[in-house]
């Protein structure tokens, strides 16, 4: 973002030549190259036959993008007609006898792909969350203690390294296990699966990054704090948490990257329904429309990773200045 | 019977809901029979609290699961006051796992899942069906190459192979894979499948060993000829395609998407392999039955209307019901793959379609009732190869199959639909549960389930009276 802001400032301000040169490299570049993308796309996908068709182009997966948002459409219809009937009901229910326990039922449908964008947005932010609470605290225990540091270092090895896959059938296990639902969950199962899942895997970058951040404090400040004797809470809040704080974002951008791309295979094996389920439901349907709904729904998670990672950039940039100056 | 008095409607005056739904709740058999105006008009029938509303079911992307799709989407699940989602599931697997943890409240089942959850064969737990899915609906397909080489030893008539085609043409082309040093792979669905066991039948008659289990050995491949595996229904095209497999188990759309993408052929069907094989069930936790058992009542009348429809009318209902199915949140595949088996179509090979209307059957003939007979055939498939290790008494397997069919949940929801007059009384069986010794088999054989060693001790290849596999 900032870079493109300053290419922007600069256009604003230098010469003519510097400025096309700058407007061309900013947007001229990007936008042919787009466009060669999709003219190579279209050329080759109709040359690849599979089983089920031609590989679609980009006009067929844009034509089935709006189908799904008009499926979309159609299914809130149908959702507020299912709520106009069940309170149809259940005013005739109450004519019938006051006395009646009437309740409003929660929608039945499928869920839209919207809805499973929405469910996937909730599922890894959730995940991404609890990962921060665990990974920064203990990656502030790890940069201030060489104990701790010496201790964790192993496990921290080879636990990051593990695919989401692997952790996922420990995590339905145990989950299935403690948590032991009733009608009115907060969560569902499935949900809490994924989002655990992302947690364990997404944890590693935050941790690393902030115990690299605090262990690389200038030691000048620490003495300070030293000499002017501190409380451990000032110590961490005011001396350690800034200083470190540029390094924890870098850790949280890579950990919000990576657990997006987790949830996705969780999805699919957990069966959360969110995009991940959606691919692996186009999958098994094996209709001729599935590669193309498979293709927008790659697209999809393509572009809501960029925007998750501008969006850490941008928190980045907004708190390490205040807290630096 | 004395809260009916004003034109067969409960007076709710006199007594509170709670307290109707006490007196009734557990003799609702006996209402429904002898209380036939009780529960005339479906808003009656929802007077009897419903213990649980909202519910989630699962299902496999397979045609067999019609009943559950059209209850949900004929409004029939929401016509008996249930309010319900339903979830597509990945595979068999997750599927029983997400039931037993209760996650799903029911769902669209192998009846060997739920027969082998309650004997401990896998994950143990009690899981009940009130319901039977239908009759048939699966098929074996082999891929193009091994077609070609099946074809060559078979008789043809106006030059398309006479059905039903033995598996003995698949033998030789087995002995010269083997003779080679080359495995040959099949696919299943799950190790306690209805296919498995179509699969492993069909291949014993003509004499293929399939492969036994043993409690150490859980592949199913001990002195097998056919190396047997598991892979989920919606991926077995694919499977085929890439080379994985020679051939697959299955039910449908997933036999008629392999003729479509021109990968395979199907050779059998459940119709000539045994023709009424019991498929699916729907299955439940035992303690749901018990915790909510108005609710079971509800699901299982849904159920049966269900099926009622899709067999209406010498099947009238079909190519809608196809229509619907090919909507991506239920199956999903083309309808134009969906229509042919539901409407009585098969298409065997580009250019050899052949009516098969007994393909799919729901209701017709008690399809749906669940009769003790079919759990107790699947158990003697389970001793046949390995998976049940020891011999068993006749009595034992009388047992296990009470435990796990319901059928007198079924003839409870059956008799509620008789007095709302949604069904006919010579719609369903008087039975004990048991048919008569059963024949259409393609070895012959006949299948008394009263007997089960007796039967046992027909088959060539299997185990039988105290045989072990070591």
């Amino acid at each position: 973002m900032e870079k493109v802001l300053s290419v922007f400032g600069s256009i604003a301000i230098g010469d003519p030549r510097e400025r096309l040169r700058a407007l061309w490299f900013a947007v001229g570049v990007p936008v042919v190259a787009i466009a060669l993308f999709l003219w190579v796309w279209a050329e080759s996908a109709s040359r690849v036959q599979t089983s089920l068709g031609a590989v679609p182009g980009p006009v067929e997966v844009l034509a089935q993008a709006q189908n799904l948002l008009k499926d979309h459409a159609a299914e809130r219809a149908k959702q507020a007609a299912f709520y106009q009937r069940q309170e149809e009901r259940n005013a005739k229910r109450l004519a019938q006898d006051p006395k009646a326990e009437v309740k409003i039922h929660k929608w039945t449908g499928k869920p839209t792909f919207i809805d499973q964008i929405l469910t996937s947005l909730k599922t890894v932010f959730t995940g991404f969350l609890l990962a921060t609470l665990v990974a920064v605290p203990l990656g502030i225990l790890c940069g201030s203690s060489r104990i701790v540091q010496a201790a964790l270092n192993p496990m921290i090895q080879v636990f990051r390294p593990v695919s989401p896959l692997a952790w996922l059938p420990i995590v339905t296990l145990i989950v299935s296990a403690v948590y032991v639902t009733t009608d009115n969950a907060w969560f569902e199962k499935s949900f809490l699966v994924s989002a655990i899942t992302v947690t364990l895997c997404s944890l590693w970058p935050t941790l690393i990054n902030t115990g690299l951040g605090v262990a690389s404090i200038d030691r000048d400040l620490v003495n300070v704090g030293r000499v002017l004797k501190l409380s451990w809470y000032t110590k961490v809040f005011k001396v350690v948490l800034p200083s470190a704080l540029p390094l924890i974002f870098t850790g949280m951008r890579l950990s919000l990257g990576v657990g997006w791309m987790v949830l996705i295979a969780a999805e699919m094996l957990a069966q959360n329904p969110g995009l991940g389920k959606f691919v692996w439901d186009e999958f098994q349907n094996g209709s001729q429309e599935s590669l193309s709904r498979i293709m927008v729904a790659v697209l999809t998670i393509g572009l809501i990773g960029f925007l998750l990672d501008r969006l850490m950039v941008a928190l980045q940039s907004l708190f390490t200045h205040s807290a630096t100056r | 019977m004395t809260n009916t008095s004003n034109g067969g409607k409960p007076t709710r005056q006199t007594l509170t809901r709670r307290k109707f739904l006490e007196t009734t709740a557990g003799a609702a058999a006996m209402i429904a029979t002898s209380g036939a105006g009780l529960f005339a008009g479906s808003h009656v029938a929802r007077a009897a609290k419903l213990e649980k509303e909202q519910l989630k079911f699962g299902f496999i992307k397979l045609t067999d699961c019609a009943p559950v799709l059209i209850a949900q989407d004929k409004g029939f699940f929401e016509d008996e006051g249930l309010f319900v989602t339903v979830e597509a599931q990945a595979n068999w697997k997750v599927l029983l796992d997400r039931v037993i943890s209760g996650e799903l409240d029911g769902a669209h089942m192998l009846p060997g899942q739920a027969i082998g959850a309650t004997i401990g064969f896998g994950t143990q737990a009690d899981v009940v069906a009130p319901f039977a899915m239908g009759l048939n609906t699966l098929a074996v397909t082999v891929s193009n190459e091994i077609w070609a080489e099946m074809k060559k030893s078979l008789p043809l008539k106006d030059g398309k192979p006479v059905h039903p085609i033995k598996a003995d043409a698949l033998k030789g082309v087995v002995e010269r894979y083997k003779a080679a040093g080359k495995k040959f792979n099949m696919g299943m669905v799950f190790p306690t499948s209805t296919h498995n066991y179509e699969l492993r039948y069909w291949l014993a008659a003509g004499g293929i060993h399939p492969g036994f289990y043993s409690t150490s050995d859980i592949s199913g491949q001990i002195s097998a000829d056919v190396l047997i595996s598991v892979t989920p229904p919606p991926q077995m095209p694919a499977t085929l395609e890439s080379g994985t497999i020679y051939g697959y188990s299955v039910g449908e759309p997933w036999n008629q998407q392999a003729v479509f993408k021109g990968i395979g052929v199907p050779v059998v069907t459940a119709y000539h392999i045994w023709n009424r094989t019991p498929e699916k069930i729907f299955g439940m936790r035992k303690d749901f039955t018990e915790k909510y058992p108005q609710t079971t009542l509800a699901i299982t009348k849904a159920l049966l209307r269900a099926a009622m429809w899709l067999d209406e009318g010498n099947g009238k209902n079909r190519q809608e019901a196809a229509k619907i199915f090919s909507k991506r949140e239920y199956i999903g595949a083309d309808y134009d793959v969906i229509v042919g088996p539901i409407t009585g179509v098969y298409q065997y090979e580009k250019g050899d379609t052949r009516p098969l209307p007994e393909f799919n059957i729901y209701f017709k003939d008690n399809a749906s009732y669940p009769y003790y007979g079919d759990a107790v055939w699947y158990l003697t498939q389970m001793r046949r190869w390995g998976q049940i290790a020891e011999a068993k008494p006749d009595a034992w397997y009388l047992d296990v199959a009470k435990k796990v069919y319901q059928p007198g949940i079924y003839m409870q929801a059956a008799k509620a639909l008789i007095a709302e007059g949604k069904a006919k009384e010579g719609d369903f069986p008087t039975t004990d549960g048991f048919h008569a010794a059963q024949g259409g088999f393609i070895d012959g054989i006949t299948f008394d389930a009263k007997q089960p060693n007796a039967y046992l001790s027909r088959f060539k290849i299997g185990l039988k009276d105290n045989e072990t596999v070591n």
